[in-house]
């Protein structure tokens, strides 16, 4: 039995160990918007937060985050209903194209924010490393400034 | 470029109280007739609904990947109606035949002069599809919904509208049609003081016959077009509920993973089955021509007993192709036959005549698409009928294809259509082999089963853009003119202008060789131009080098009769400050060019890192799209495009090995990232000419743009992509011109 918490909620679910978070999100729970990417680590289309760290979830067996929080882009505004200070930055500046990375994008920033408020663009470069294949890195770039002006 | 205003209506009809109208440029027959009285099915011939409760719904036939077009085409259709954009909702289209994009190849056929619309030329030289069935496609693509659905059709449907709510207000109303205006969603008497919503007058307003030709409006008159109208299907994309293909989930669904051969062509010997179905969730595996697949209860469960297997795939004689017998093959092509694709003047005369000739060799890759969203389709079998779900940029054409495959009729097929995860050209209907396979798999269940590739599968199984060597030879005379244009090339191109550079040169000559491989390949952004603007950008860059002169006045000196490009050109070199006041170790480089109807110019500010390594800092990109619908899309589109090409200069290269692709996933396929991003700074030059398209322009020009830099600082001249292959050394090179 795999047993953590996703977005609040108590899950307790007769799998594999080995299972990686991404598919036991996906197919078990049918939490759709963590999205699959690449199954290596390399693309980021799969962040979820594990008690807040960013965590790329195709690579993470179940295991490991046994007994710990996670959060997915259902999860992240806690508002019901609502969104987040970082989701309304992605409206504010259309960030979004194809939109199939941006689940992974914003929990990464969301993530990086939390821990570092005004980082540096060289702090962004260093820890915001996901794969948009549409582009979007210059209006993700204008987003997180706006937000660490404001902050 | 001249677009026939021909257009007929299909039809309006009065459901549940409101206004249905819809417009085709082809009168469709039998559909038409049928479809006015089917009052269960009331959008089927239309575009546009008007309701009683005054909200106007737009029906977009075209797939959304990111481009925004379920904003644009619905923009252009309330502008026109002077709709209440706060009232506007859109939906996708059904794929059914009334759909059908009639417009969309009408519009290129016309414009071009050609039977066939020119990115569909590799479906139609297949055999795969009659021309009757091209005309039954819904496609998005060739950067082209805009320019003819949005023109001709949306415009024209909203404006139609517009008049038939007026005929129904001046009968209401008593007053002449003159003396009525309209604005946001209302038609307004003004002398009396009086106004109706568009909601009030919708059922009388489907008594009035629609006008063929009505008018549209003066551009200064828009209230909605050209503005930056924010996209509706944004607010989806940051909360997670936005739905695509791979997203599908259904009651009792399967999970299929599958491996193919991973050389092309080659086909499944044998498989032993035992090891998987062993394991947890397994439900079964089958044996497909080329291919094993898994089916399981969870993907990842289809995907570990997938690993399990002991596949044996036949050897051929593709087992022997390489990069090298390829590039080899090419250019033993280039040697024997060509044919003829430019001959203005007499270039072989003209280069027997001129005082210095300058010759070069180029080459590119073959690519991977790379989606973000992994190759999938759910299909399910039942009772005779057939479901899909899944992201592609023609939902008709699928559905065709998976009605061939299942040996089904099309009106047995239903698709359910969702947001792609990038297109890119890879989810056209030439590009089927996930969609084959998935249906062949489900075919053998009874519920549904969700294919879903890996990313290894899909950088494996590609259809690639092709590799093509491309042999230039340019002569000046005793005055420095250039006066000849040599250029042979592997592959008719798609689209067919794609080696024609807009540079006026007395005598040109330009041929192509055909070598076929058999590494399969399609259109990838901006087909054809992805290649052959590196390569003719970079040669007139050559050119000017070797002839003393500054590559961008150099290429103003030969628009004198292009004033378009000229102040594309123009407008690039001087957001961007060419040639001043650049940082130490940086350099600039420019290109142009002309595809899909608009013309794009680039200029990138490029350093050399202290590991030899190109970084590129800044790109100034210049549009001319004749003008823009919505400008932050225009922008969005444009930064993307630039990205997508630099991605494909710095790093994008599908090298072949013993038959098969050597690249697996985006740790050897990589991708640019926020740390390689540029900044792009977006210059719009509305020449109000006809509209062109934008999903694809901005992808040409950057590459030959930041190698022309790459040679400035390294006196290096990259002949070959991707950059990541070399290692620079800058050279302080003050005469570098």
């Amino acid at each position: 039995m795999a047993r953590f918490r996703v977005n609040g909620v108590e899950q307790e679910l007769d799998i594999e160990p080995d299972m990686p978070l991404l598919w036991a999100l996906r197919d078990e729970l049918g939490l759709k918007g963590t999205k699959f990417g690449c199954g290596v680590a390399a693309c980021g289309a799969c962040t979820v937060q594990v008690n807040g760290n960013p965590v790329r979830s195709c690579v993470t067996p179940v295991s490991a985050i046994e007994g710990s929080d996670v959060t997915t882009i259902e999860g992240l505004a806690t508002n019901v209903g609502g969104i987040t200070a970082v989701q309304q930055a992605w409206i504010d500046h259309q960030v979004p194209q194809c939109g199939y990375c941006q689940s992974g994008m914003i929990m990464a920033v969301s993530a990086l924010l939390e821990t570092n408020p005004s980082p540096s663009d060289a702090d962004i470069d260093g820890a915001i490393t996901n794969v948009c294949r549409c582009g979007t890195y210059p209006r993700i770039r204008r987003a997180i400034k706006s937000l660490t002006a404001t902050a | 470029m001249t677009i026939s205003r021909r257009r007929f209506i299909l039809g309006t009809t009065v459901v549940g109280g409101g206004l249905l109208i819809g417009y085709a440029s082809t009168r469709p027959s039998k559909h038409s007739i049928a479809n006015r009285d089917a009052g269960d099915q009331p959008y089927l011939t239309t575009w546009l609904r008007i309701s009683p409760d005054n909200t106007v719904t737009v029906i977009v036939p075209h797939s959304e990947m990111g481009q925004g077009i379920l904003t644009s085409l619905p923009m252009m259709a309330a502008d026109e109606l002077d709709a209440d954009w706060d009232k506007v909702h859109v939906e996708q289209a059904p794929a059914t035949d009334l759909f059908a994009n009639g417009v969309l190849v009408k519009g290129f056929v016309e414009s071009m002069g050609v039977t066939v619309p020119s990115f569909l030329n590799g479906v139609a030289a297949s055999g795969a599809m009659k021309i009757a069935e091209i005309m039954n496609m819904q496609i998005t693509g060739g950067s082209s919904s805009v320019r003819f659905t949005g023109e001709q059709g949306m415009r024209v449907a909203g404006a139609a509208a517009r008049e038939m709510l007026i005929k129904a207000a001046a009968v209401r109303l008593d007053v002449p049609e003159s003396e009525l205006s309209t604005s946001l969603s209302f038609v307004h008497h003004s002398t009396s003081g009086r106004s109706l919503s568009y909601g009030e007058l919708a059922s009388d307003a489907a008594g009035f016959e629609p006008t063929s030709a009505p008018k549209l409006k003066d551009p200064k008159d828009f209230t909605l077009m050209g503005k930056p109208i924010a996209r509706i299907d944004i607010p989806s994309k940051v909360d997670g509920t936005a739905r695509y293909g791979i997203d599908a989930e259904l009651p009792g669904m399967l999970y299929a993973a599958v491996r193919t051969s991973p050389v092309f062509g080659n086909k499944l010997l044998s498989v032993n089955a035992d090891a998987a179905l062993q394991r947890r969730g397994v439900v079964k595996v089958i044996e497909l021509d080329n291919a094993v697949a898994v089916v399981a209860d969870n993907y990842w469960r289809a995907k570990q007993a997938l690993a399990a297997l002991n596949i044996h795939f036949e050897e051929t004689a593709n087992n022997k192709v390489s990069t090298q017998s390829i590039y080899a093959q090419f250019d033993e092509a280039l040697q024997g036959e060509l044919s003829k694709d430019v001959e203005e003047g007499d270039a072989p005369a003209a280069l027997k005549s001129a005082q210095t000739v300058v010759e070069a060799t180029y080459r590119v890759p073959y690519l991977a698409h790379a989606a973000m969203e992994p190759m999938n389709c759910t299909v399910h079998f039942h009772n005779g009928k057939c479901d899909v779900w899944t992201g592609t940029q023609d939902n008709l054409g699928i559905r065709g294809r998976v009605a061939k495959i299942a040996d089904m009729n099309e009106n047995d097929v239903t698709m359910h259509a969702f947001y792609l995860g990038g297109g890119f050209g890879r989810r056209l209907p030439t590009d089927t082999n996930t969609i084959d396979q998935a249906t062949l798999i489900a075919k053998q269940f009874d519920v549904p089963v969700k294919t879903v590739w890996s990313r290894e599968d899909d950088i494996q199984q590609d259809y690639y853009r092709p590799a093509v060597t491309s042999k230039f030879r340019g002569g000046f005379d005793a005055n420095n003119q250039l006066i000849a244009w040599e250029n042979h090339y592997i592959g008719k191109n798609e689209p067919a202008e794609a080696a024609h550079t807009p540079y006026a040169i007395p005598n040109k000559h330009i041929a192509y060789a055909l070598s076929e491989t058999h590494v399969p390949f399609g259109a990838w952004r901006s087909v054809a131009h992805s290649q052959h603007t590196f390569f003719l950008e970079s040669f007139v860059d050559e050119l000017a080098h070797r002839s003393g002169q500054n590559p961008y006045q150099f290429r103003l000196n030969m628009l004198a009769d292009k004033p378009r490009h000229s102040a594309v050109l123009k407008a690039a070199a001087e957001r961007a400050g060419w040639e001043r006041n650049l940082a130490p170790g940086r350099a600039q480089g420019i290109a142009l060019q002309e595809s899909f109807g608009s013309i794009v110019a680039q200029v990138a500010e490029v350093s050399i890192s202290e590991t030899g390594q190109v970084r590129v800092h800044r790109v100034t990109c210049a549009i001319d799209c004749g003008r823009s619908i919505n400008p932050d899309t225009v922008a969005a589109q444009a930064e993307s495009g630039v990205i997508f090409g630099l991605t494909a200069a710095l790093y994008g290269e599908i090298t072949i090995d013993q038959g098969r692709v050597m690249q697996n996933n985006f740790t050897d396929y990589e991708m640019v990232t926020l740390q390689d991003s540029p900044e792009i700074d977006i210059v719009a030059v509305e020449s109000g000419e006809s509209l062109g398209g934008m999903g694809e322009p901005a992808t040409p020009p950057i590459a030959a743009a930041v190698a022309n830099a790459v040679y400035i600082l390294t006196g290096q001249r990259v002949r070959e992509l991707p950059l990541k292959n070399y290692r620079f050394t800058a050279v302080p090179n003050e005469s570098a011109v």
